[in-house]
């Protein structure tokens, strides 16, 4: 289902049928047929305008002042003093960063897994073409449209401490529990990956599902023949068929999961003990609310480098897919 | 046994009761985990919750108290701020899309790798690595030296040009037929008149996709209204959700009114707009 296969074959309002496309004029209409398509050469530039100014603006720029800040003491009204690579070792050299880099490396790779394993087995479970079918699929997708403030608070209620909390009666039917989930620092931040997980694994089963049409139906059938079992089909025909889907997948959600904010943010905001903060939660605190701006900087740019390495190795990976 | 319907695991094949029963199964738990939440979300916005743990999928009598204490509370307000980014940085998201999909899509000329290149690299400057440095610009944008905090100009600007849907409007546009465009050309039509009478009318699938990822990107945005809101006068409704929240006097019942103003929206959308967000997942998400 992808774009190219929408169907352009019928506009609503076409213009003149290609049929027009004739000689008048001979040589005359030629030239004027080359410089028209030519135009005249700022015409392209002034279509690209308002997206390089816009970018320019809000990415480019940023960017430049984040590379210049991590370099320097930012003190407003008296002027930046630069400071070499200070922040950096400030940055590099605090536990704070350094357990906030592995919390978000934890909760990315957590997230990404979780997110793709079930994600895997609910489009396995999905699949097909029955209308009931296409109704559970719709709403189990719902999370993913939901904004993440709204998921945020609605898990905070359930996740209520206390043993008459929702998913701690859940628990309790179970005979386990009461858990403190985000309250207690020894599960705060498994919480947290359960609803990025919550969030996440309808997201990668719509993917899969799309990359389980793809998968030669010939060979199911080759498989039955040879008296595989359901297992083993999936586990020798589907999962390769889907290899291109699981790589791509899974480091863009970890491209994501480094910048890991806003359900940390208002989950725990990093807390309880530290035992939940990231990156970015981090960063956040640093530069705006304690207004130590280049140190904030020299995180981000440090977040960038991260997320560069990752994106090459993705473009990397799809050329070699592509081949 | 048609090949076309064969899947995976080959559970529609199945026509036992046993089999039928399992699937029933299977069908409701994937329901409670993902739906049941968002149902009690729903019991709770119109149910009597004074504390967290009254929190449930059944409900306990029917209230339209939570919505009346919110908008006391000021949501109504916060809703329409939300209507006003989304409205204005929807359409500019758009427009700017359209336009800079034109020209990587259907002109050549000297810079144009550069141009698709500058393009490619925002997607990989997202808000949350920006955050800081964006903070200081929008303070103090650049030569015209305006400030955008604490303005809704602030939460839109930034989120005009997107690299995700820039790059949809160009494959898209790269596939409309030439012959169109150089028939017109032979009648004496221009640029601007070949991208709005016969360029655009043809997208109109990806604008379809287009528009649902950018409402949805936008009506999800946190970081940065967060950046840019000074006091609870511009904030948008998600933001509010937290100051709701640690509000004392608000209830859980409140917050979960209010939370389901919030996820209305773009549940709406994508329920009308679901071909659209899944043909756009299919070859957005492999762009990031």
């Amino acid at each position: 289902m992808s774009l190219d296969q929408a169907d352009p074959a019928a506009p609503p309002a076409a213009g003149p049928a290609p049929r027009k496309v004739g000689r008048r004029g001979g040589g005359a209409a030629d030239r004027r047929v080359r410089s028209r398509r030519g135009g005249r050469w700022w015409t392209p530039w002034l279509f690209l305008a308002p997206a390089l100014i816009l970018s320019l603006y809000f990415k480019f720029i940023p960017m430049v002042n984040a590379v210049t800040m991590s370099f320097q003491e930012v003190q407003p009204y008296l002027g930046n003093r630069w400071v070499g690579t200070d922040n950096y070792s400030t940055v590099l050299q605090s536990h704070g960063f350094r357990e906030a880099v592995w919390h978000t490396i934890v909760l990315a790779v957590g997230q990404t897994f979780g997110a793709m394993a079930l994600g895997f087995a609910l489009a396995l479970l999905m699949e097909g073409q029955s209308r009931r079918l296409g109704f559970v699929r719709s709403a189990a997708f719902l999370p993913v449209v939901v904004p993440m403030a709204v998921v945020a608070e609605l898990w905070r209620i359930m996740y209520h401490p206390t043993g008459d909390g929702m998913l701690n009666s859940i628990l309790a039917l179970a005979g386990m529990g009461p858990s403190g989930f985000i309250n207690d620092p020894d599960t705060s931040m498994a919480s947290i990956m359960v609803t990025g997980i919550w969030r996440g694994a309808p997201y990668d089963m719509m993917i899969f599902l799309a990359g389980l049409t793809s998968v030669d139906r010939g060979l199911y059938e080759a498989a039955r023949v040879d008296g595989a079992s359901r297992w083993q089909r999936v586990r020798h025909v589907t999962v390769p068929g889907l290899r291109s889907v699981f790589s791509i997948l899974f480091i863009l959600a970890a491209i994501r999961g480094l910048r890991v904010f806003t359900e940390v943010f208002l989950l725990t905001n990093g807390g309880p003990n530290g035992s939940t903060e990231v990156v970015m939660t981090l960063i956040y605190k640093l530069g705006l609310e304690q207004n130590r701006l280049g140190v904030g900087a020299a995180g981000a740019v440090l977040l960038f480098v991260a997320t560069l390495i990752l994106t090459v190795i993705v473009q990397l990976l799809r050329r070699r897919e592509s081949k | 046994m048609s090949e076309s319907t064969e899947t995976a695991l080959g559970l529609t094949e199945s026509r036992s009761i046993g089999g039928r029963i399992l699937k029933a199964v299977v069908y409701l738990l994937v329901l409670t985990m993902f739906a049941g939440p968002l149902l009690a979300l729903l019991v709770g916005a119109f149910g009597d919750i004074k504390d967290p743990t009254q929190l449930s999928i059944v409900p306990s009598g029917f209230t339209l108290d939570n919505f009346r204490i919110a908008f006391d509370q000021g949501v109504l307000k916060y809703l329409l701020n939300s209507f006003f980014v989304v409205g204005f940085g929807l359409l500019l998201q758009v427009s700017v899309s359209v336009l800079a999909g034109y020209a990587l899509a259907r002109k050549v000329f000297p810079g144009m790798t550069l141009a698709f290149v500058a393009i490619l690299a925002t997607l990989m400057l997202p808000e949350e690595i920006l955050a800081i440095p964006l903070s200081v610009v929008l303070a103090d944008l650049p030569v015209v030296h305006f400030n955008l905090i604490g303005t809704l100009a602030g939460m839109i600007v930034p989120l005009g040009a997107w690299g995700f849907s820039i790059l949809v409007m160009t494959e898209f546009m790269k596939d409309v037929p030439r012959e169109l465009e150089e028939a017109a050309r032979i009648d004496g039509a221009g640029d601007f008149r070949i991208f709005a009478q016969i360029i655009l009318p043809m997208c109109k699938p990806a604008l379809g996709v287009i528009g649902v990822f950018g409402f949805t990107m936008i009506w999800d945005q946190y970081l940065l209204p967060l950046l840019v809101a000074t006091d609870s006068s511009s904030y948008t409704l998600p933001l509010a959700l937290r100051t709701l929240r640690i509000d004392p006097a608000v209830t859980p019942g409140v917050v979960m009114a209010a939370s389901l103003l919030a996820l209305l929206p773009s549940v709406i959308v994508f329920l009308f707009f679901q071909r659209s967000f899944v043909s756009g997942l299919s070859s957005g998400a492999l762009k990031g």
